[in-house]
C-alpha cells in the first residue's frame, strides 16, 4: 500500500514540475508586461516584479496600431468562424445524407488533398490570387479560409451517426433537404458545430503563414502579424512586447479554459487538428 | 419543387449546398495543386516578364544550392530530434494523466496551454527566455552551470533552441491523442497483470506501449509532417540564420519564393519537401504499422 502511494505522490511532483514548465513562460511574460522596470534582465529574475504597473498595457493600446490589427483579427476570424461552421454543416450534411453522381470521387478527392503539404500550395495559391488582384486585400487574406476540408469531414462524421429515422418523418411531410437540415440536423449537432467554431476559431486568429505572404501594409497586418512585425523594433522594450503578446493570447486562452472539454473530444474522436 | 424522381432532388440539392465549398477548394487547393508543378518548370520571377520553360532546371540547380543541401541536413536533425522526443513525452505524460491523481484537469489544461497559443507568442517569448542574460541561462546559472550564450545567434545551439521550443508547445496536442488512446485499453487488462506481480513499469511496457500502437503511429506521422514543415518559428526567432544554421527546408522554400520572388525555383524547392514528406510517410506506414497486436 505504501510502495503504491510513494509512487503517486511522485507522480504528482513530477507533473506539477512538469506543469511549472508548461505554464512557466507565459507567468514570466504575464511578469514582465507588468513590469515598471523596463531592463528585463537584470538577475536575479524575479516572477513577481518589484514595482508593478499597467502603463504598458495603456502604451500597447496608444502606442502601437494594436487597435487596427485587433480590428483586422477579429474580421478575419469572425467571418472565417461563422462561415466554417456553416458551409461545413452543410457540405457534411449533403455527403452524409444525400447520394448524388461523383460523391464518392469528390470526397476521396478532398481527403487525398488533406495529404498533401501545404508548403507547395503557397506560391500557386499567391500567383492566383495576384491574378485575382486580391494580393493585400481583406479578401485575399480571408477567402482561402472561408472553408475547411477538416471540418467537413468532421461534420459529415458526425452527421453519420444520427439516426435516419429522424429525418424520415420530415420527408413524408414533403419537407425540404434545406429543411431538413436547418431545423432537424442543426440544432442536435451543437456540440459538433462548437468543435468546428472553436478549431476555426483558434487557427484563424493564431494564423501566421498566410497572412504574412498576403499582406505587405502594415495596417491590414492581423495581430500575429503585427507583433512579429514589431519584434526587433521593440525588443529594447520588453514590458511593452510582452504586454502586447498577453492580450492577444487572452481570446484564445478564455475559450480554451470554457471549452476546454471540446478540445479534448474533438481531438480524441476525429484524430484531426481543426 | 417537382423532380422526375428522388435521386435528381437529392443530387440537386447536393450540388446546391456543395456549390460554395467546392468552389473555394478547387481554386485556392485542386488548383494550386496542378499549378504547383507547372510553376516548378519555369523559371519565373515575379519581377522579371520573361518566364522561360527550363524543364527540370530548377530541380537541378536545388540540388546543387549549398543553402539547400544545408536545409536539408537542418531539417533531417529537426525531425529526428523532435518526432521520438516529442512521441516518448507524450505517451509518457498520457501515461501519468491517467493514474489516479488529484487535479488532473489542471494538468491538462496547463501542458496544452502552449498548443492553443500563437505561434508567434510563444516564438517571442522564448526569444526572451534564450538571450545571453534571459531566463535560461539564469536557471542554468542556479543550478551552478555557467552558461553565457545567447541560443538564436550561436549557429550550434539555434536549431536544438527551436527545437525544443516546438517539443514544448506540441506535446500537449499528442498527449492528448495519448490519453484518448489509453481509454481503450482495458482495465482488466492491467488488473491481471497486477495479481501476476507486474509492476508500473512492466505495465507500461508490456501492455501500454503495444496497445498503444495506432495511436503512436498518429502521432508519429502528424509530428513527422509537422516537423518538414517547421516556419513560424524559424521566420521569428531567427530569419534562418545564423548563416543559415536554422535554415530549414520549408523556409527556404518561403525565402526563395517570397523573399527573392524566384517562384518557380521555390515551387520547385517545395515539390522536393513534399516528395521527401510522402517517400518518410510510406516508409513509415510499410516499416512501422499501425497496426496493433
Amino acid at each position: 500500500m505504501k510502495k503504491i502511494k510513494l509512487q503517486k505522490v511522485f507522480f504528482l511532483v513530477f507533473l506539477l514540475v512538469v506543469s511549472a514548465i508548461y505554464i512557466g513562460p507565459f507567468l514570466f511574460s504575464l511578469s514582465i508586461s507588468f513590469n515598471t522596470n523596463k531592463d528585463v534582465f537584470q538577475w536575479p529574475i524575479q516572477l513577481i516584479p518589484d514595482s508593478v504597473t499597467l502603463a504598458n498595457y495603456k502604451s500597447v493600446w496608444n502606442d502601437l496600431p494594436f487597435a487596427r490589427w485587433l480590428i483586422n483579427s477579429l474580421l478575419v476570424t469572425t467571418i472565417q468562424t461563422v462561415s466554417n461552421v456553416f458551409f461545413s454543416a452543410l457540405a457534411g450534411f449533403a455527403f452524409a445524407r444525400l447520394e448524388f453522381p461523383g460523391k464518392k470521387l469528390i470526397f476521396t478527392l478532398l481527403i487525398s488533398s488533406l495529404m498533401i503539404p501545404g508548403i507547395i500550395l503557397l506560391v500557386p495559391k499567391f500567383i492566383i490570387l495576384n491574378e485575382l488582384h486580391l494580393v493585400n486585400t481583406y479578401p485575399g487574406l480571408i477567402i482561402p479560409g472561408l472553408v475547411s476540408i477538416t471540418n467537413i469531414f468532421l461534420m459529415k462524421q458526425f452527421f453519420e451517426s444520427i439516426p435516419k429515422d429522424l429525418e424520415e418523418a420530415a420527408l413524408i411531410d414533403g419537407c425540404s433537404y434545406f429543411r431538413i437540415f436547418w431545423q432537424i440536423f442543426l440544432p442536435i449537432s451543437k456540440p459538433a458545430l462548437a468543435a468546428v467554431a472553436i478549431y476555426t476559431f483558434q487557427g484563424s486568429w493564431n494564423e501566421f503563414l498566410w497572412p504574412v505572404i498576403v499582406l505587405y501594409s502594415d495596417n491590414m497586418y492581423t495581430l500575429p502579424l503585427g507583433m512579429a512585425s514589431l519584434k526587433d523594433e521593440l525588443q529594447t522594450n520588453w514590458p511593452l512586447l510582452m504586454a502586447g503578446t498577453i492580450l492577444i493570447s487572452l481570446p484564445t486562452l478564455a475559450i480554451f479554459i470554457i471549452f476546454q472539454r471540446y478540445f479534448v473530444e474533438g481531438v480524441a474522436s476525429t484524430g484531426l487538428k481543426g | 419543387m417537382k423532380f422526375k424522381s428522388i435521386n435528381q432532388e437529392q443530387a440537386v440539392w447536393a450540388y446546391t449546398f456543395l456549390a460554395f465549398p467546392l468552389l473555394l477548394i478547387s481554386v485556392f487547393i485542386f488548383l494550386p495543386i496542378v499549378f504547383a508543378f507547372g510553376v516548378s518548370f519555369f523559371d519565373w520571377n515575379l519581377l522579371i516578364p520573361d518566364k522561360p520553360f527550363v524543364g527540370l532546371g530548377n530541380y537541378i540547380e536545388i540540388f546543387k544550392d549549398d543553402v539547400f543541401i544545408k536545409a536539408v541536413k537542418n531539417t533531417l536533425f529537426y525531425t529526428i530530434g523532435v518526432v521520438p522526443t516529442q512521441t516518448i513525452l507524450a505517451m509518457f505524460l498520457a501515461f501519468l494523466m491517467n493514474q489516479k491523481i488529484p487535479g488532473k484537469t489542471f494538468f491538462r489544461v496547463a501542458i496544452y496551454i502552449p498548443a492553443i497559443t500563437s505561434s508567434v507568442v510563444t516564438s517571442i517569448i522564448f526569444v526572451w527566455i534564450y538571450s545571453k542574460p534571459g531566463l535560461l541561462n539564469f536557471l542554468l546559472s542556479k543550478l551552478g552551470i555557467e552558461s553565457n550564450i545567447d541560443y538564436l545567434t550561436n549557429p550550434s545551439t539555434v536549431l536544438p533552441a527551436i527545437m525544443m521550443l516546438n517539443v514544448w508547445s506540441t506535446s500537449g496536442y499528442f498527449m492528448v491523442s495519448f490519453l484518448a488512446g489509453l481509454q481503450n485499453i482495458p482495465q482488466s487488462l492491467y488488473e491481471a497483470a497486477k495479481i501476476d506481480g507486474a509492476n508500473t513499469w512492466q505495465q507500461f511496457w508490456k501492455i501500454t506501449v503495444p496497445m498503444l500502437r495506432p495511436v503512436t503511429y498518429f502521432v508519429m506521422v502528424m509530428s513527422l509532417i509537422g516537423c518538414f514543415q517547421v516556419f513560424d518559428q524559424v521566420f521569428v526567432m531567427s530569419s534562418g540564420g545564423p548563416d543559415n544554421a536554422s535554415t530549414t527546408m520549408s523556409y527556404f522554400a518561403y525565402q526563395n519564393s517570397f523573399k527573392y520572388f524566384r517562384f518557380g525555383f521555390g515551387a520547385a524547392s517545395a515539390i522536393v519537401l513534399a516528395m521527401i514528406i510522402f517517400t518518410t510517410t510510406a516508409i513509415q506506414k510499410k516499416y512501422f504499422p499501425p497496426d496493433s497486436y
